[in-house]
């Protein structure tokens, strides 16, 4: 079976879903999947539809890189942390002092996007800093 | 007399033939280019190429599919005078970029797995290897973290889940 027929449900929900700059190619034995999604439901449901095709995502044939459009300046964007707050840090990076914490399902501000994994944030207590931004979901 | 006219209206008409068939061919050739161009206008990257009937068509197109739908649309532009088409077209898939810089990679790593005390990575050619051990409901934030920063490939088929 090739990887478009493998993943065929992937790629049909991606192709009808209204993703920007949407890329599917199969390179070196692995579909990658690039493109910017009109919001974060469209975004998970990709991932669903993802987990379901290949469970545990064992077969590590898909890199799946799609974010999402409505993570724009001055936008709300929901804490996402499993249980734990959310560190907030001085620079974007891990070796960066922490300065401030959010909470999980806590709605912060989006200042910017400093690149495609650390944003500058501000909390409603006016902590501002950078997160990662797997943790942060847009709202709508 | 009528001998003169009988040769006369002979070479009259072979002239008006002649000459009718030469300006046919004229027309058809540009004709034709029109007519194939008009039906690949809007593929950008085509060129259409129109000689004695033969269509010739070059240029770049990005799948298979297209390469042969175009030829498919040129021909039956106009079956009776296309003699053939020859299909130069080149497919040239776009490459999706990914990250092949191993030191860049590996500190984004760091930063992607700071959360995930449990697992140990490596990073070699763009491939990124964890073993370890992951909680199972969290095992969508590490994979989408990792694909993330768009390496050729994520191996987590050493993970364990609890």
């Amino acid at each position: 079976m090739t990887l478009t027929t493998k993943y065929q449900g992937l790629i049909d929900v991606a192709n009808s879903s209204g993703i920007e700059n949407l890329q599917i190619a199969e390179q070196e034995g692995v579909l990658h999947i690039r493109g910017t999604a009109p919001s974060a439901d469209v975004k998970n449901k990709l991932w669903d539809v993802y987990n379901q095709l290949d469970p545990n995502y064992l077969s590590g044939d898909v890199v799946m890189n799609v974010d999402v459009s409505t993570a724009i300046a001055g936008s709300q964007v929901r804490v996402i942390t499993q249980n734990s707050n959310l560190n907030i840090r001085k620079g974007p990076g891990t070796d960066q002092p922490i300065v401030g914490k959010a909470a999980k399902d806590e709605i912060i501000t989006l200042i910017s996007r400093a690149n495609d994994q650390w944003w500058l944030v501000r909390t409603n207590d006016g902590e501002e800093g950078y997160c990662y931004a797997q943790y942060l979901e847009p709202i709508a | 007399m009528r001998l003169r006219n009988v040769i006369t209206s002979i070479a009259l008409s072979s002239c008006i033939a002649f000459s009718v068939i030469s300006c046919k061919s004229k027309v058809s050739d540009e004709d034709l280019k029109a007519k194939v161009e008009n039906v690949v206008s809007n593929t950008n990257g085509v060129i259409v190429d129109v000689k004695d009937g033969i269509v010739t068509l070059s240029g770049t197109v990005s799948s298979q599919a297209e390469r042969e739908a175009i030829e498919n649309s040129a021909k039956a532009v106009d079956g009776q005078h296309i003699k053939s088409v020859v299909n130069n077209i080149v497919v040239q898939v776009p490459q999706i970029e990914v990250n092949t810089d191993d030191v860049d990679l590996s500190a984004k790593v760091v930063d992607a797995t700071k959360d995930f005390p449990n697992v140990q990575t490596t990073v070699k050619d763009g491939i990124i290897t964890v073993t370890g051990t992951v909680e199972q409901s969290r095992l969508q934030v590490l994979k989408q973290s990792l694909d993330a920063l768009s390496p050729k490939k994520v191996d987590l088929s050493a993970v364990v889940t609890k």
